[in-house]
């Protein structure tokens, strides 16, 4: 093997065959080290509201569930789960918490029965709704009718967006530019006040006018 | 009354800018600070607040840099430093709410407030990195996603 009678067949000298049965061990050795620094955090939502986070790294998966739940992934396919804080969450994503855009805020305008006429006490909202636009950057409106649940889903799908584009007209008028506004009809599907199908609720009967 | 507020703030919204808001628009920015751009088939647009996000983008910021983006569905994302988002997918129907949502976080750090889809159905909208894939109900959460630093 070490003579000249080595077959050429065989390309590699010894010290690189032990090389070779080795380095499965040197691998092994490295992926006792952290490859990644990989971190996941569940926040507590600003409604009050929690909901949830599944982690998955090749087939392990955890899932959080509680406020400042968190978890780290150091190796593809180990997924380890701990608590952060407040604070901490603030030293580790400061910049990315304060690119946070503002949050969308909606005004309800609501209708007479069957109709896109406006109830009264809707007018003076606008005021409200134009000094929410000029605090915003790049702000967009997005006007959405809803109705309650007398009628056919489908006629209500068209009455809410008759109604919506009656509020666009409004707004129009009032010198919004026609490119920041889009409107959409949810009809029936998202009421205030939950009722069964055929219930007349004046409640339900609104429009949303959504800044963000 | 009315009539002279309605002229002292329409001079303000309109010097906002004009961007289109279309169909197809995933989003749109909200916030920009330092170096950021956005990567749309192989071009590089400068990521200043108003300009229009759309599926396929990615977005990525320098050592200075941040991002907000406020999506249709009112999902609000931003994304710190040294980062690197892509939008793989964003369907949203504003009648059902019905859609989704796919983003990759290659590197960096991301904030996110799910909107619409996410409350609508919970497997409308999941984000990747190279490590791992998040499911998300109707939540807030951080990413943070890059090498172990030596």
């Amino acid at each position: 093997m070490f003579g000249p009678a080595r077959r050429k067949t065989d390309p590699l000298p010894a010290w690189a065959r032990i090389l070779v049965w080795l380095a499965p061990l040197a691998l092994t050795a490295l992926a006792g080290c952290a490859s990644r620094n990989d971190l996941y955090v569940l926040l507590p939502g600003k409604n009050g509201k929690i909901g949830a986070l599944t982690v998955e790294s090749e087939g392990k998966k955890r899932t959080l569930d509680s406020p400042y739940a968190a978890a780290r992934v150091k190796n593809v396919g180990s997924v380890d789960g701990f608590t952060t804080s407040e604070a901490k969450v603030k030293q580790d994503f400061g910049p990315a918490l304060a690119a946070q855009p503002k949050r969308p805020v909606s005004f309800f305008l609501y209708f007479l029965a069957d109709t896109d006429e406006f109830a009264p006490e809707s007018k003076a909202l606008v005021g409200q709704i134009f000094a929410e636009i000029a605090r915003r950057p790049a702000p967009e409106i997005v006007i959405i009718g809803h109705t309650d649940r007398v009628g056919a889903q489908h006629y209500n799908d068209v009455l809410s967006l008759r109604r919506a584009e009656r509020c666009r007209d409004e707004l129009l008028k009032l010198g919004i530019p026609k490119v920041r506004i889009t409107v959409a009809g949810r009809g029936e599907r998202e009421p205030e006040v939950p009722t069964a199908d055929e219930v007349a609720e004046p409640r339900n009967r609104r429009v949303e006018i959504s800044v963000r | 009354m009315k009539a002279r507020f309605i002229a002292l703030m329409l001079p303000m919204v309109l010097a906002l800018g004009v961007a289109v808001a279309a169909a197809q628009d995933a989003g749109q920015i909200k916030v920009s600070k330092g170096s950021a751009q956005i990567e749309r088939a192989g071009k590089k647009l400068s990521a200043n607040v108003g300009q229009v996000v759309q599926p396929g983008d990615v977005v990525i910021t320098g050592s200075d840099g941040s991002v907000g983006i406020t999506f249709r569905d009112n999902s609000l994302v931003s994304i710190g430093p040294d980062s690197v988002l892509a939008i793989d997918r964003f369907v949203f129907d504003s009648t059902t709410h019905q859609g989704a949502f796919d983003s990759s976080l290659k590197q960096g750090t991301l904030a996110v407030v799910s909107g619409k889809l996410a409350k609508q159905s919970p497997e409308a909208m999941k984000v990747k990195t190279p490590a791992a894939i998040l499911g998300v109900r109707g939540t807030e959460f951080l990413v943070r996603t890059g090498p172990a630093k030596d």
